[in-house]
């Protein structure tokens, strides 16, 4: 529904912490037409440049408040809101070279009246600010 | 033509779904473009345009009726949704669920709604459960009925039987005006097209659509022609999709609460491209209905890869049909 606008062409950039590149961040928004509530978010997938990463290395922080994915299937009052920007920090070491990268980004979601479970993808070629 | 009936119009703000997910409209422009073009019942989806939901604050509720004020409009309907698998492992519990639907009836009271759009999932006991608490806050309960549901299907049937054991006049149904697809909409069969499917085999699927005869040998058929992915996809999408009789509305007309009018492209000349509105209108009119109908625009997803979506354009060109349909001046 949304898919084409799942991944964000702005606030991708490694992530600096005292001093050192632990990671990169992206900014994405699910491609469902409502909002919904955190733990119905089954999964989320970033790959970069045909390498994906572990679902283990993915933090979601959304309107603050920040989750690993499996807290966020067990996040029962928070909300995921139509149309917001999530921001996913992946993390590793050294973070990514600056420049173009092909982003991949893969969401599943648990949606009731669906007798299956929800898959939007996107993919976009973006630039890492250097 | 003289206007003959009662029907009102207004518009399901979710018509403007691509505008506000991409932050180029408020909650407060959709209510507002909806008033200009003179649709002035407003249907909402909280879980849409009202972050925040279900708890939202006392300054919100009393900020919505203001824009009712200044604006003219009325709250119509609110689109509840079931989230009957929020717990990963296991279902919500029939307590669990009647909760949800309690909570949203309070909150469509607060917005001053008369009409739920209940969601297709909902079973029948919950909403027989919850007819008390929708006489008390005065808001009815309108199971949607839409494709690939039809009035036949054993589960609306279950529903149906429901209705006619409890006898409440707050428990009826809403249909979705996507049941009268006359023709595969143009807008998902060119973007079939634009992703690669073939165009002889897509005109080809449009055709036997439009035909009305059944699907059984489609899949079949497109094969030999040498059908790729996506023209299966096509031919698996038009099983979903629905043509019934218009005047199949006839016989449900008293429990008839609210209707979508749900369509995907407004023409130039103001008709719209697949629902054949020119026949349901007259059907809507003839059965004495006299509650809302509400435009819901759904094209925009079918042609955002490729064109800017102009959402308010489309909902107002509808507007403009469904008043030449209504007699209106």
């Amino acid at each position: 529904m949304f898919d084409i606008y799942m991944i964000c062409e702005q606030g991708f950039r490694n992530v600096v912490e005292n001093g050192e590149i632990t990671g990169f961040q992206l900014k994405v928004r699910l491609p469902y037409y409502r909002g919904i509530g955190i733990s119905m978010v089954e999964d989320l997938a970033v790959t970069v440049d045909a390498n994906r990463f572990p679902r283990q290395a993915l933090r979601i922080t959304l309107h603050g408040n920040t989750y690993t994915l499996d807290e966020m299937e067990q996040e029962y009052e928070d909300r995921w809101e139509f149309g917001e920007e999530g921001i996913v920090t992946v993390q590793k070491p050294g973070g990514l070279t600056p420049g173009l990268h092909k982003i991949e980004l893969e969401a599943v979601l648990r949606i009731s009246y669906l007798p299956f479970l929800l898959t939007g993808g996107d993919h976009k070629v973006i630039e890492l600010a250097g | 033509m003289v206007k003959n009936n009662q029907i009102k119009r207004g518009v399901s703000l979710y018509s403007y779904q691509e505008e506000f997910f991409l932050r180029k409209m408020t909650l407060e422009d959709c209510i507002a473009a909806s008033a200009k073009m003179g649709a002035l019942g407003i249907e909402s989806i909280a879980e849409q345009m009202m972050p925040g939901f279900p708890n939202l604050s006392d300054a919100f509720y009393a900020q919505w009726q203001d824009w009712m004020a200044q604006y003219g409009t009325t709250p119509t309907c609110h689109d509840m949704f079931l989230d009957i698998k929020k717990f990963k492992g296991r279902l919500m519990t029939d307590t669990e669920m009647l909760e949800s639907v309690v909570r949203d009836i309070k909150h469509a009271s607060r917005l001053g709604c008369t009409v739920i759009r209940v969601i297709v999932n909902t079973p029948p006991e919950i909403m027989a459960k919850a007819a008390p608490y929708a006489e008390q806050y005065n808001v009815r309960l309108g199971l949607e009925i839409h494709a690939p549901f039809n009035f036949e299907h054993e589960w609306i049937q279950r529903h149906l039987e429901m209705y006619a054991r409890v006898g409440s006049p707050y428990l009826g149904i809403i249909p979705d005006m996507g049941i009268f697809e006359k023709r595969f909409p143009r807008v998902r069969s060119n973007r079939y097209v634009r992703k690669g499917a073939h165009p002889h085999i897509v005109q080809y699927i449009s055709e036997v659509f439009s035909r009305h005869e059944g699907f059984n040998n489609l899949l079949e058929d497109v094969k030999k022609m040498g059908a790729n992915e996506l023209d299966l996809a096509m031919a698996n999408d038009i099983q979903h999709m629905t043509y019934v009789n218009p005047r199949r509305l006839l016989e449900y007309m008293p429990i008839i609460f609210h209707v979508h009018a749900k369509f995907y492209e407004m023409l130039d000349d103001y008709t719209e491209y697949s629902i054949s509105y020119e026949e349901v209108i007259p059907v809507l009119i003839e059965g004495g209905y006299s509650g809302y109908l509400s435009s819901e625009y759904e094209g925009n997803r079918h042609i955002q890869d490729a064109f800017e979506v102009d959402s308010v354009e489309q909902v107002r060109r509808q507007q403009v049909m469904l008043s030449r349909l209504l007699g209106e001046a």
